[in-house]
Parts: structure tokens; C-alpha cells; sequence
């Protein structure tokens, strides 16, 4: 307790005064932001993965359960996983009374982490709307805002002149279109914020709290016991033990946990996103387009950030292919034919695995001490709830309410939590 | 975009398939499988870090089924692992 007690005291608390200290000596007397400790063979608990789920739940597992042994293992780089190649969208406008609290939830969340953590996650509240071009997209969309009223989340249809008042740039889909603009979808809720904040401010603040992270250690199997209870896992580095083990690897699960004979019912796919060359202030809220398949927001520093369809079949490539590209720049350009312009800069795939029910699976497994986060389709809105909830499941072995319909057992009773509001899924 | 070989076609564009999902195990009988058995037929894909069998369907051509080998990490055709077609 008392080691814990001196990390925090050591850990530099940002504010003004701080920048002032620093910018006086030039920026030479910066502390690390995390220590990188030697790899001990044993934790309480191993977190798999140093993306944004795993760690968060590191860190909650520190900060609300007071575990503090634990060792969040990443194979590449802090940061560099799929919490560096999502579209950094923030809502809550889902289907299901299961899911909808729990987005609720981790937006909330999300609005205070900068607070919470001491670390600038640029949070930008800036809503999100919706352009309806179908009649049944209007249905589902109408349908969503009345379930959502009744969990505290905002939803609110506006005509198309008024969709058309607050983007300008939304030009194309007139009356003659294939697909003309019948009206749009208000989410107040909705923002942006930063990526690499929300991994380095976990990682800053899980570490400070006594929380290990192991950068280039690759997991490459997970080890079971005489009696099939999850022992630890194998590493590039070493065998590392530990009684209760998170896999936290989206887009790798199945092929981790199939190192323990465990099945999951999860598909691996890719989405594409890419990203413009920066312009001057032209879009101030999140655009989704869902008839047309495509939705983008406009970054900070000015590019637009554009995501579009997954691609066909299963896939772990983490690139873009070539008519899915195509295919989201055409769908674009007609409703926003000045972006003809746009010079793009960057192209990338994230990989994912999906449950056919399109909701995540936050659950321990059949393997005693084997915990797992996954299927998250657009798991960034997710990551403090989900963090939370999962260190709520690991500390105390029962899963916590919000939590707790994403179960495993969903699948072993056939009772589906059918998710609509994920949304490049549909 | 991957160049697909229809059985009939030849080589054409991906654009011209529809994806129809990993080949599955096959279907048991199900008054002669345990409801776990069932189960996990009904709920999980194969979904390996490689070669998967896959069903394509030549929707926007001549309309034929097939199955295909495609390596997921590259999104390359290829053999089957056995060889077998």
C-alpha cells in the first residue's frame, strides 16, 4: 500500500501551473508518464491487450477493486492497436433496453475522463445527425428514439431544411436523387475526443496506481492448470502466471482462446476508414449516413475523418480494400459532392470480431479464471463503461447490472440481444 | 478487390459476388445431438487466422454457388489445404 501511496506522489499532476514549470526549464524535466518495470512470472491478474478495454479495466481493477497486481500485456506499442484505428465516435443511440443504459453509461463517462484521469482527451460534444434517405431507415431510426426516451438518451428528428441550415456542405441528395433527403436524426449526446489520450491517460493513471504495462510482449498462448482453471499465459518473454486472466485482443480472440480449446461464437472482420487532408472549419458535427453507408467527422485539425462499409467475408488484414473504398467515396460524394476536392491522405483497416447479435460479449468463460471482452462493433463509446464493468466481473466474480446481459450464455440459451444501433453492421 | 473464379465465368470482379459466409460444420441431426452440440452448430463460424472455406454466390453474373479458399490474413485464393477442390 505504502509503494502504491509514493507512485501517486510521484506521478506529475498536469495543470497550468505545471506547463509553466516545465516551459521555464524548457521542457527538459518532463517525467516518464509510465515506468516500464521488469516482467515479473507472477500477477493476481493478467489483462491481454493494451487497448482501450483492457486498459481501463486495469485500471478500474486498481482504482474501485484495489487490485493492484496486475500486468496488462501488449504485443505492439501503447496506443497502437485498434484504439488508433477507429473513428473516435462517442453516442448512445442504440436499440435494446440491454444496451442503451450501458452507452449511456460510458458517455457519461467519457464527458468526465479528462477530469477523472488528469489527462486532456479534447472531448468535443459536438451531436451527431443522422441523414435518413429511406422510408424504413426513418422507421427503425423513429422506433430507437422512443426507446431511448425511456433511458435518458436524446434522439430528435428535425426536417431536411434544417438539416440542410446546420450542414451546408450537405448539398447532393436533392428531390431527383436516387436516394433523396427525406429528414434527419438529432444525437445530442454524441462526440468526439481524442484516441491517444484515452490510451495514454489510462495507461498514465492505471500505472500510477501501481498497474504494470508491458509493451512488446506478446501473448502466444494461454496455459490451463491440471484441473482446467486458466494458469497464465506464454509469452515472447516468459511464462507469466496468474490465477485470473482478461482477454481483451478484438479481432484476435478466437485465435487466443482456441489456445485454451475454447470456442467463441465470433466472426473477424475489417472496416475501413480513411482520412482527408486538413481544411478550414466546414462540418461541426458528426455525420452519419446510413442509407448510403458511409459517416465522417471533422477532426481538430481540420481533415475529415471518413469511415465506411465492413468488407465481404471474414478478414484480419487491418487494410483497405480497394472497392470498399470506392464504393464509400462515391456513396459520399453524392450527398457531398464538394469534397470532390478532398485530397485523402491516409487509408487504414481496423479489425473487429462481431457475434451475429452485433452486441458485445463481456463474460468469464467455461475456463475457470478466464475472462473475456469482445465482439465490440465500434468498442471505443464503450471503453470506460466496459472497463468498469469488467473489473467489476473480475474483483468480484458476479457480473455488474449494466454488464450483465452480454453474456456468453446468450448463445448457450439462443436469447439474442439483437442490436440494430451498431451501426456500419446492419 | 480480389479477382473470383466462378466455375463458369472465370476470373471476375469481387464487386460482381456476394459473400455468403464461412463453411459451417454440418448440420446434425438434431434429435441426435446433445443441445450443446446444437448449440455451438447454430452459434460458431469457423474463424481462423488463415485459410477459410468460404461460399460465395456470382449474384450480379450467372448466378452460381461456389466455395472458395481465401487466406484472411492476405485476402489471397488459395489451395485447399488437403488439395482437394
Amino acid at each position: 500500500m505504502c509503494i502504491v501511496i509514493n507512485i501517486i506522489t510521484i506521478m506529475q499532476n498536469y495543470s497550468v501551473f505545471s506547463l509553466v514549470r516545465n516551459a521555464l526549464t524548457g521542457h527538459r524535466n518532463w517525467p516518464q508518464v509510465w515506468r516500464s518495470p521488469p516482467l515479473k512470472d507472477r500477477y493476481d491478474v493478467v489483462v491481454i491487450g493494451a487497448g482501450g478495454h483492457g486498459l481501463a479495466t486495469a485500471y478500474y481493477l486498481a482504482k474501485e477493486f484495489g487490485i493492484t497486481n496486475v500486468a496488462v500485456l501488449e504485443r505492439g506499442w501503447l496506443g497502437g492497436g485498434n484504439i488508433a484505428r477507429n473513428t473516435v465516435t462517442i453516442r448512445s443511440n442504440y436499440m435494446r433496453d440491454e444496451s442503451i443504459p450501458f452507452y449511456v453509461k460510458s458517455v457519461a463517462m467519457y464527458e468526465g475522463l479528462t477530469d477523472e484521469l488528469n489527462f486532456n482527451m479534447m472531448h468535443s460534444k459536438r451531436t451527431m445527425v443522422d441523414v435518413v434517405q429511406t422510408w424504413p431507415k426513418l422507421r427503425e431510426l423513429r422506433r430507437r428514439q422512443l426507446v431511448m426516451d425511456i433511458y435518458g438518451s436524446t434522439y430528435d428528428q428535425i426536417t431536411t431544411e434544417e438539416l440542410r441550415r446546420r450542414i451546408p456542405a450537405l448539398t447532393g441528395g436533392g428531390p431527383d436523387a436516387r436516394l433523396p433527403v427525406i429528414c434527419g436524426m438529432v444525437h445530442t449526446d454524441a462526440g468526439v475526443n481524442r484516441h491517444d489520450a484515452v490510451a495514454w491517460g489510462y495507461a498514465r493513471a492505471a500505472d500510477a496506481r501501481g498497474v504494470e504495462i508491458h509493451q512488446q510482449t506478446e501473448v502466444q498462448s494461454l496455459l490451463r492448470g491440471a484441473d482446467g482453471s486458466i494458469e497464465g499465459v506464454e509469452t515472447n518473454r516468459g511464462t507469466v502466471r496468474a490465477k485470473k486472466v482478461v482477454v481483451a485482443v478484438s479481432g484476435h480472440t478466437t485465435t487466443l482462446t482456441e489456445t485454451a480449446g475454447l470456442k467463441l461464437p465470433l466472426r473477424t472482420m475489417n472496416l475501413t476508414a480513411f482520412v482527408s487532408e486538413p481544411v478550414k472549419p466546414l462540418v461541426d458535427v458528426i455525420v452519419n449516413c446510413p442509407d448510403s453507408g458511409f459517416y465522417f467527422s471533422q477532426s481538430d485539425k481540420g481533415e475529415m475523418v471518413i469511415g465506411g462499409a465492413p468488407d465481404m467475408g471474414q478478414s484480419f488484414r487491418r487494410d483497405i480494400k480497394q472497392h470498399v473504398f470506392e464504393d464509400t467515396v462515391t456513396a459520399m460524394l453524392s450527398l457531398f459532392p464538394s469534397f470532390k476536392k478532398l485530397k485523402l491522405m491516409r487509408q487504414w483497416g481496423g479489425h473487429l470480431d462481431i457475434a451475429h447479435d452485433a452486441s458485445p460479449i463481456m463474460d468469464h468463460t467455461e475456463v475457470p479464471g478466464l475472462f473475456v471482452t469482445a465482439g465490440w462493433w465500434g468498442g471505443y463509446k464503450a471503453i470506460p463503461a466496459g472497463g468498469l464493468t469488467l473489473a467489476h466481473l473480475v474483483a468480484k466474480g458476479e457480473p455488474h447490472p449494466l454488464m450483465a446481459p452480454f453474456t456468453l450464455g446468450r448463445f448457450r440459451h439462443l436469447d439474442f440481444v439483437m442490436e440494430a444501433g451498431t451501426t456500419t453492421a446492419r | 478487390m480480389m479477382l473470383i473464379t466462378c466455375p463458369f465465368c472465370g476470373k471476375r470482379n469481387e464487386s460482381e459476388f456476394i459473400h455468403g459466409g464461412p463453411v459451417g460444420a454440418v448440420r446434425p441431426d438434431p434429435n441426435a445431438v446433445s443441445d450443446e452440440e446444437w448449440v455451438e452448430y447454430l452459434t460458431v463460424t469457423p474463424n481462423p487466422l488463415g485459410p477459410v472455406q468460404e461460399k460465395w454466390w456470382h449474384a450480379r453474373g450467372c448466378g452460381e454457388w461456389f466455395t472458395i479458399w481465401r487466406d484472411t490474413r492476405t485476402h489471397d485464393i488459395v489451395e485447399a489445404p488437403d488439395g482437394t477442390k
